[in-house]
């Protein structure tokens, strides 16, 4: 360990740690311009000097590069080193008078008009101010090295190989990251009518996923980092302290081996752009449900204000139920649960916007404890509910001022009469629909699915959690649209109805196999390949098949090809079908 | 019109597996749908089951039509047995050429769980399609199946 003061304060360090970094312990600020955490010290900049010493034997340093010394004295704001400073300040202020991080180092020190002008004097605020961040960030933390200083003297500027479009260039973001003036610009696809925060992903290649996920551990998107690009960076393996970022770590397949299953693979929403009347995706303002929940959420893009995309209160908000839902163009079925969280919008909007609230419905489905009873608290809250479906959505503003207002042209059904309403925001309440892989995971499973696409339970009524096939259990959204408290039940009744099989400690399994009489069997093994379930071994000794009662499943398709008519079918033989036949055609 | 002349009233039996187009016709009764009567369902585990002699033994006994209804080909609860149904009746068609059968008097389908709506369907508008064709006169020498009947015993 190192023993230094700094300011007039004792500290100690470990060899190697530079003034700067010793400084940080101690909470002194030391300005910089071309220092970053995450980069090795480069010294260019010149701002971060500091002088040892005192007096006529001081000595200016950069701190950010300067190991600390045993018995070092170092005082980080003398007179010497802020003059240093300053005329730092006024010869870059010459050339970049209107950089906002330059402006705040020239307000802490004091400097109010630089002395000098420079021919090449750029005004703009987010001007480069050759600071070399991104090329080192480009080289050490990226290993691509697709940009570099270029030229000489006042011509030199930061550019990739010719000034043309670099191959190495892997469009990380690292030089916009580190950038101080942001002169290094993102730019995102163009989401018109969608603000590009409610896309739930990444803003960094390792993520937790939102604040409230679980577990709360990040995740890297191996897409977008550097290394699985590169080979370089590793900047989160270094910052973690407990060494929980294994960058090695790959892709495993487990195999389970289980008894029972069950799917509860939920649902997707349905994307409304096709309905193209209202207007998602190509006016501003209008949010599906979704959109809405993450906007309200306190950890959410606005900090859950309801804010329009020009960061303005609505001063009016239409809610449109049954979008996709109860249509006979899109699902003819009824997504459930819009009506309640429509109203919950209404009753939240309301209550942080003090907006004018429209529902527009075809029938308010309150149909759980308490829900008619929320119902007329909303209705007494003042929120305008209209009857009748909206026939679309336009931009109506007549003048600049109204500019993005929306219009509303709807049917109000209780008075007869079409109506125009204007609006700020519109919210759709889209469908509940299957997952888009409901097909795959169907066939994967053996699973059947009724037409609204959702998974097939074995009886509407008397047995929603079981399926056609023993042991595969199904629960939530994936069997239909449900709310909360209904999937709650529903998955508790699946997990207690597969205990019950497991304490039971037997499985029962029905007697229709098929049996194979060594007597009859030619051994032509016409059967062996037809069985799904590999239940049929031909014996070499004997020279005659045999089935495995335990794979046999009883379907019945080696009893039927078999050429001896050596396979019984127990349950379903021949003489039981032909008997059925002569009793169903008796005359 | 002639009310003494009944229309001919065509038995078809139908070959229905056990957890698609069985389950899907029992839907069809639950939900009341209307369908031509005409229709004697026998119960089998898998389509991939029916063994070409039932058919032929149903042509035999008197069924003017027969129809063999299974799972959407992908979905057979047993993985594959409805493929080879498929199999099994396209060569039917061909033997009941061979016997002079109207090959129209085989139909398959493929008829899911949920699809009630389809098995009221087929079942109305096979029975009309037999009806149109008329009645089966397979002639069958007594003495044939007397013999058929005794090696059986």
């Amino acid at each position: 360990m190192i023993g230094l003061t700094i300011d007039g304060k004792a500290v100690q360090v470990q060899d190697g740690t530079t003034i700067l970094q010793a400084a940080g312990f101690l909470d002194i600020k030391i300005p910089t311009l071309c220092y970053h955490p995450l980069l090795k010290p480069f010294g260019s900049c010149r701002m971060c000097m500091v002088e040892l010493g005192n007096g006529a034997r001081g000595q200016l340093v950069t701190s950010c590069n300067t190991q600390c010394q045993p018995g070092m004295v170092v005082n980080t704001a003398s007179k010497h080193a802020q003059e240093a400073r300053r005329l730092l300040l006024e010869l870059m202020l010459a050339r970049w008078p209107n950089v906002p991080i330059l402006r705040k180092y020239a307000e802490q020190l004091g400097l109010t008009a630089p002395r000098f002008i420079s021919v090449v004097c750029d005004r703009h605020e987010d001007a480069c101010i050759l600071c070399g961040l991104c090329v080192r960030a480009c080289d050490e933390v990226v290993g691509a090295n697709a940009i570099s200083f270029s030229d000489r003297g006042i011509q030199r500027h930061v550019a990739t190989p010719f000034d043309v479009e670099s191959e190495a260039c892997i469009a990380c973001g690292a030089c916009a990251h580190v950038c101080p003036t942001h002169h290094f610009k993102f730019e995102g696809e163009d989401y018109k009518g969608k603000p590009p925060e409610f896309l739930l992903g990444p803003n960094t290649a390792i993520y937790v996923p939102t604040p409230q996920a679980i577990p709360r551990v990040p995740t890297i998107d191996p897409e977008s980092c550097i290394h699985f690009q590169t080979g370089a960076c590793e900047k989160c393996v270094e910052v973690c302290e407990p060494e929980a970022v294994k960058l090695e770590m790959e892709e495993e397949e487990i195999e389970v081996d289980v008894g029972q299953i069950l799917i509860a693979t939920g649902y997707d929403t349905m994307d409304p752009t096709p309905m193209a009347p209202y207007g998602y995706g190509r006016l501003d303002n209008v949010y599906t449900s979704l959109d809405v929940e993450r906007m309200l959420n306190a950890v959410g893009p606005t900090g859950g204000r309801v804010l329009l995309k020009n960061g303005a209160l609505p001063r009016a908000v239409g809610i449109v139920h049954c979008i996709g839902s109860r249509d006979e163009n899109y699902h003819r079925y009824c997504s459930r649960v819009c009506c309640m969280y429509a109203l919950k919008f209404a009753h939240l909007i309301k209550e942080r916007t003090h907006a004018e609230i429209y529902n527009f419905y075809i029938d308010i489905r309150a149909f759980g404890k308490g829900y008619e009873e929320f119902y007329s608290r909303i209705l007494n809250e003042g929120v305008n509910v209209i009857r009748g479906k909206v026939a679309e959505v336009v931009e109506a503003g007549w003048s600049k001022k109204e500019e993005g207002t929306l219009l509303i042209r709807c049917e109000d059904t209780l008075i007869g009469k079409f109506r125009e309403i204007p609006v700020d925001m519109v919210v759709l309440c889209n469908a509940i629909e299957a997952r888009r892989d409901a097909e795959q995971v169907g066939r994967l499973f053996g699973l059947s699915r009724s037409p609204d696409g959702f998974f097939l339970e074995r009886h509407p009524k008397l047995d929603p959690v079981a399926t056609l096939s023993d042991g595969l259990f199904i629960a939530g959204c994936a069997q239909g649209p449900k709310d909360i408290p209904d999937t709650v039940a529903q998955a508790s009744a699946a997990a207690a109805r597969m205990l019950g099989v497991i304490s039971k400690g037997v499985v029962e399994i029905d007697p229709i196999r098929a049996e194979i009489d060594d007597k009859l069997c030619s051994g032509c093994r016409t059967c062996v390949p037809l069985c799904p379930y590999n239940a049929i071994s031909y014996l070499e000794e004997t020279k005659v098949s045999e089935v495995n009662s335990t794979l046999c499943k009883g379907c019945g398709t080696c009893v039927a090809a078999c050429p001896s008519g050596a396979i019984t079918g127990h349950g379903f033989t021949d003489d039981q079908v032909y008997a059925e036949l002569e009793g169903v055609l008796a005359p | 019109m002639n009310t003494n002349e009944k229309q001919f009233e065509p038995h078809i039996v139908g070959f229905l597996c056990n957890w698609c187009s069985y389950t899907g016709a029992d839907l069809a009764g639950v939900s009341r749908m209307q369908s031509a009567p005409n229709l004697r369902i026998i119960r089998v585990m898998c389509s991939g089951r029916v063994d070409p002699s039932f058919v032929l033994r149903a042509f035999q006994l008197g069924a003017d039509g027969v129809l063999i209804a299974g799972c959407h080909p992908g979905d057979c609860h047993y993985q594959e047995g409805n493929f080879k149904a498929l199999r099994r009746a396209v060569f039917l068609k061909r033997l009941l050429r061979g016997f002079g059968i109207d090959e129209r008097r085989l139909r398959l389908e493929w008829i899911s769980a949920s699809e009630g709506e389809k098995f009221a369907k087929v079942s109305t508008e096979f029975t009309e399609q037999v009806r149109a064709l008329g009645p089966l006169q397979l002639q069958v020498p007594q003495e044939a199946l007397a013999e058929e009947e005794a090696m059986a015993a």
